[in-house]
């Protein structure tokens, strides 16, 4: 049997792993870090891109417009929260109205559907926190928004329930051509050796490239740095909110999360650190100032958090998808910065199918597309909790007060396959700690789940990998 | 010559306590009597309050918390917590039973302050 | 589908307060829901001792003066469930909660007495940038972490807020081996007590640093160091005078809020100052049967305030049932001139039982009075030589005090400066 590894377990690695797994071939996927979507894929938007922002015949607009289409059949198919709830382009200034009809045109041209521009009175209409000072907007219904982690869960335990194997805190120091096959040498001294390589190493997606790669890249991380509301400010909006984009990314998002929470950002600075995940003072405001232009009665009063992400920006200005072009059985994705998330579904069908083509895989027949999420206590009408506590009464525990989470559910989490490790692990799987104490009452009993579940000592337990321990020790 | 707080209400008034002759302390910053006594008290001998855990063996809950049974001298506050090290108590525990005796030879012993069931 | 007279939500300080009174004024038919594996609530991990000198003249550690109620509460045989956390209450007074033995549960109550008590405000809420490693913590969460858990959250520690939790896990730190490396506090003053700032700080000579914030939070899987700077006089950091501190963890004292989110489900108004219920001289919300008492109605300092307001709330929790009427017509008290909130909110003209009104100051002030003014009239004045936001105050009203502010048609609660 043919062996392909992926390197880069974000949504990229775990939606070609998954599209992957239809055919017949022994997958690995290698993550440095010790669970899924723990780079690019955690901390964005989580918006589903109409499309009308890439160039007309770049990759960028090919993959989204695509991407977007499939996302109604994925979510059900992969149980993961998605929703069509629409976009405003907003426009501030009477003298923009050409950077909203070149969005639209750009727009047609992409095959967007239903693209069109409306006045401000109209985007107060749906959306009455909007600014007075919108003179006018572009509407686009087919916009979404998508929790990018679960996604990503989803699609890797559907991988795993379909052959795909994970191997979790292995960092991959370097590639090296070993006849017609790869090497993959790891930091610790390991050596894979596989068919086929997937370079899906998001940030570092051009250091792996460029450790075999006459062609080299170079990806500057964009640092874009996020506010969270709690729930009770949801009714603020229920669509996405766009200012009109500038060069360096799309501006400014007030935008639901799928959850009902409210998201103000992101900033947009390049940095060197692609291990910088730090907010910063100035970097908040900005978020919040700018913010406040789109909707003025915005206050800081419900935030819950804050946090930053890094986009995976390749100087190219376009996806580069395909296989290396120096003839090795490399297959690269490097730049997959916005809308990488909404185009991953499309661009991992087109991958998984050239891979399979390039190694001739046959098809695997037991292949089986559906995946089941875990049941979510929270959001059951009253006899389906009393009849899901029935049958399992650890779902009568309520571990997460303000998110309703239930010790069935924290145990769930843990114990499914690409099973949840540590408290952020479990907070992306169940959201336990997600809510507006910030896991202020729940993280320890969290803690002492995780301990019980998985046979480690409560001072082993950590928040996010190694490092993170988060007791000390024992009180003596 | 100290300076401090004065606890004894909101106020909060900064004493100065001249301490040189413990035989006769003056007291001043104070506005009322009780700071004066407060201050007095602080140079003199002050004492605390102990409070800590120590595990608990076979009960329903990990730790048991505890107090001195009077106040401690302030400088044997930490002799006394070392006598607490490694102790471990056996449920069922009652309020009030004694925890350690004599901790670390400062004359009072440590209580439970918490009822624990044997699991 | 079950019934019940009364359901008290919560079974900490509060709760077992108000079961013990309704009880003792004939009701019978009362059910505390705990969502935790014990009664006493936050009282468990407060091991400290301080508390109970107002109710049983003596200074009792947490667990015991949780313990002395406990014993009432199961001396009368009041139900109770443990581990049972409500998931709905509507203004019907339908219950739902859930646990682990009898699985989802639905009561009909004929009054409510929410007794939920408050939660943390976390870092989010006070948007410090930096990193987000292990090693920031709530300090009640680290609180819980070594007194009931019996694990240390960090060796070296910064503290950001000096309210009394965090002044008391300075010492509790201290005492098993950490060393607290500052308390840093963003207003000029403490909102904490004198006698723990220097209880739990002066005597082990951590520093308190007033108009001082967290600015940055560094590290890498764990917390590294925190960087601290002087803020203006409207809390905004001053640029150039932050200093960087080593430490692995980072300990947020920084307010309490009330939990009200069962609250908002049932159409209980809140009030935007207190964050709690706006309540009656009965307790009772403005929504009918249910009814407020201890930190969900608003944040206490002293448990010993909780309780008495709740054996209030309970015995008037039972007149409700017995379809004694209290309620009717109300007069409003407004809070003015440096008084931040006054509970109760409204006082119903009908009842002759003597007021008690709690409040809490939006600064510090000296040599005032606290007044409560009646359609312009002075019916009431209590001198201080100091009043904090730090500390609630309570005014009792004598028999006509009362009377006068029941049938006046604007009562104001406000300080006075005194000549």
């Amino acid at each position: 049997m043919k062996e392909i590894i992926i390197i880069g377990a974000g949504v990229i690695g775990c939606s070609i792993a998954r599209e992957l797994s239809r055919y017949d071939a022994k997958i690995t996927v290698i993550e440095r870090e010790n669970d899924v979507a723990c780079g690019t894929t955690k901390a964005n938007s989580g918006v589903v891109h109409g499309g009308f922002d890439a160039k007309p015949g770049s990759k960028k607009a090919f993959y989204n417009v695509r991407g977007n289409a499939m996302f109604d059949k994925l979510s059900k198919e992969l149980d993961f929260p998605f929703r069509r709830n629409g976009a405003y382009v907003l426009c501030f200034d009477d003298t923009k109205w050409d950077g909203l009809k070149k969005l639209y045109d750009q727009g047609i041209a992409n095959g967007v559907r239903d693209v069109k521009v409306v006045t401000g009175d109209e985007v107060r209409q749906r959306e009455p926190y909007v600014s007075e000072e919108v003179k006018g907007a572009l509407w686009c219904p087919s916009s979404g928004i998508v929790s990018p982690y679960e996604m990503t869960i989803a699609y890797a335990e559907n991988a795993v329930a379909n052959g795909v194997e994970f191997v979790f805190e292995k960092n991959v120091e370097r590639l090296e051509k070993d006849g017609d096959k790869m090497k993959v040498v790891c930091e610790d001294g390991e050596v894979y050796t596989a068919d086929l390589v997937v370079n899906a190493a998001g940030l570092h997606s051009d250091d792996l490239n460029n450790t075999i790669c006459d062609k080299k890249y170079r990806i500057v991380p964009r640092k874009g740095e996020y506010m969270l509301l709690d729930k009770t400010s949801g009714y603020l909006t229920s669509t996405t909110l766009f200012q009109l984009p500038t060069a360096m990314g799309k501006g400014i998002l007030v935008v639901p999360s799928v959850h009902g929470n409210i998201l103000l950002g992101p900033t947009a600075v390049d940095i060197e650190d692609k291990e910088c995940k730090d907010t910063t003072y100035d970097g908040l405001a900005e978020a919040f100032d700018k913010a406040r232009i789109t909707m003025p009665s915005l206050t800081k009063k419900t935030v819950i958090t804050q946090f930053t992400g890094l986009r995976a920006h390749a100087d190219a200005g376009d996806f580069v998808i395909g296989f290396a072009a120096d003839d090795l059985p490399l297959y690269n994705l490097i730049g997959i910065e916005s809308p990488g998330l909404t185009a991953a579904p499309a661009i991992a069908v087109d991958a998984s199918e050239e891979i399979a083509d390039y190694l001739a895989l046959s098809f695997n027949k037991k292949f089986n597309p559906v995946r089941k999420g875990i049941p979510c206590f929270a959001t059951m009408t009253e006899s389906e909790r009393a009849e899901i506590i029935k049958k399992n009464p650890l779902y009568g525990r309520i571990v997460c007060r303000c998110e309703v989470v239930t010790e069935g559910e924290i145990v769930d989490s843990i114990n499914r396959p690409v099973g949840a490790k540590d408290l952020d692990g479990v907070k992306r799987r169940t959201r336990a700690g997600m809510g507006r104490c910030q896991s202020g009452f729940c993280s320890e009993r969290v803690m002492e789940i995780i301990a019980r579940e998985r046979g480690i000592d409560m001072t082993e337990v950590t928040k996010s990998g190694k490092g993170s321990e988060i007791l000390v020790g024992r009180v003596e | 010559m100290r300076e401090m707080i004065c606890i004894c209400c909101p106020m909060g008034c900064r004493l100065t306590v001249d301490d040189s002759d413990l035989n006769n302390v003056k007291v001043s910053g104070n506005t009322c009597p009780r700071g004066e006594k407060y201050g007095k008290e602080e140079v003199i001998c002050p004492k605390r309050m102990v409070t800590s855990v120590v595990r608990v063996d076979g009960g329903d809950v990990a730790m048991l918390s505890v107090k001195t049974r009077d106040a401690v001298e302030k400088s044997k506050i930490f002799d006394a917590l070392d006598a607490l090290k490694g102790v471990v108590v056996k449920a069922p525990v009652k309020i009030g039973d004694t925890v350690v005796e004599n901790a670390a030879g400062t004359g009072v012993d440590f209580i439970a302050t918490k009822n624990v069931s044997a699991r | 589908m079950s019934v019940k007279n009364l359901i008290i939500i919560g079974g900490g300080p509060a709760g077992l307060a108000a079961a013990k009174s309704a009880y003792d004024a004939g009701e019978r038919d009362i059910l505390i829901l705990e969502r935790e594996d014990k009664l006493g609530g936050i009282l468990n991990q407060c091991i400290h001792n301080g508390f109970g000198l107002h109710t049983f003249k003596e200074e009792l550690t947490g667990p015991e003066y949780a313990a002395r109620y406990i014993d009432e509460v199961l001396k009368r045989g009041i139900e109770y469930k443990l581990g049972t956390t409500v998931l709905s209450i509507d203004k019907n007074k339908r219950v739902t909660c859930a646990n682990e033995t009898d699985g989802l549960q639905v009561y009909e109550a004929k009054a409510i007495i929410l007794a939920c008590g408050c939660r943390e405000r976390p870092r989010g809420a006070i948007n410090i940038a930096g990193c987000r490693t292990a090693g920031i913590f709530s300090a009640g969460t680290a609180q819980k972490l070594i007194n009931i858990d019996g694990y240390m959250p960090g060796k070296e520690v910064v503290i950001l807020g000096s309210g009394d939790i965090g002044l008391i896990m300075a010492r509790r730190m201290t005492f098993q081996g950490a060393k607290v490396k500052a308390v840093v506090e963003l207003m000029p003053y403490s909102s904490g007590l004198n006698r723990n700032i220097v209880q739990c700080l002066n005597d082990f000579d951590i520093p308190l640093m007033f108009s001082h914030t967290v600015v940055n939070i560094k590290g890498k899987g764990r917390v590294s160091s925190v960087v601290i700077a002087k803020v203006d006089e409207k809390l905004v950091p001053i640029k150039g005078t932050e200093q960087e501190i080593k430490c692995d963890t980072l300990l947020l004292s920084v307010g309490l809020l009330p939990e009200n989110e069962l609250s908002k489900m049932a159409d209980v108004k809140l009030s935007p100052v207190t964050g709690g219920a706006i309540v009656d001289d009965d307790m009772m919300t403005e929504t009918d049967g249910i009814f407020a008492c201890g930190n969900v109605l608003h944040v206490h300092d002293l448990v010993d305030f909780v309780s008495e307001e709740s054996e209030w709330a309970g015995k008037r929790a039972a007149a409700y049932i017995r379809g004694e009427k209290t309620s009717g017509d109300k007069v409003a008290i407004d809070a003015k001139d440096g008084v931040r909130y006054v509970v109760p909110q409204f006082v119903g003209r009908n009842g002759d039982e003597t007021l008690r009104l709690k409040m809490r100051v939006g600064n510090v002030y000296k040599d005032v009075k606290l007044c409560v003014v009646c359609d312009g009239e002075e019916v009431y004045a209590k001198k201080c030589r100091i009043v904090s936001p730090g500390e609630m105050e309570t005014i009792t009203l004598n028999e006509k005090q009362t009377r006068a502010l029941k049938n006046c048609k604007e009562a104001v609660v406000c300080l006075k400066a005194v000549k």
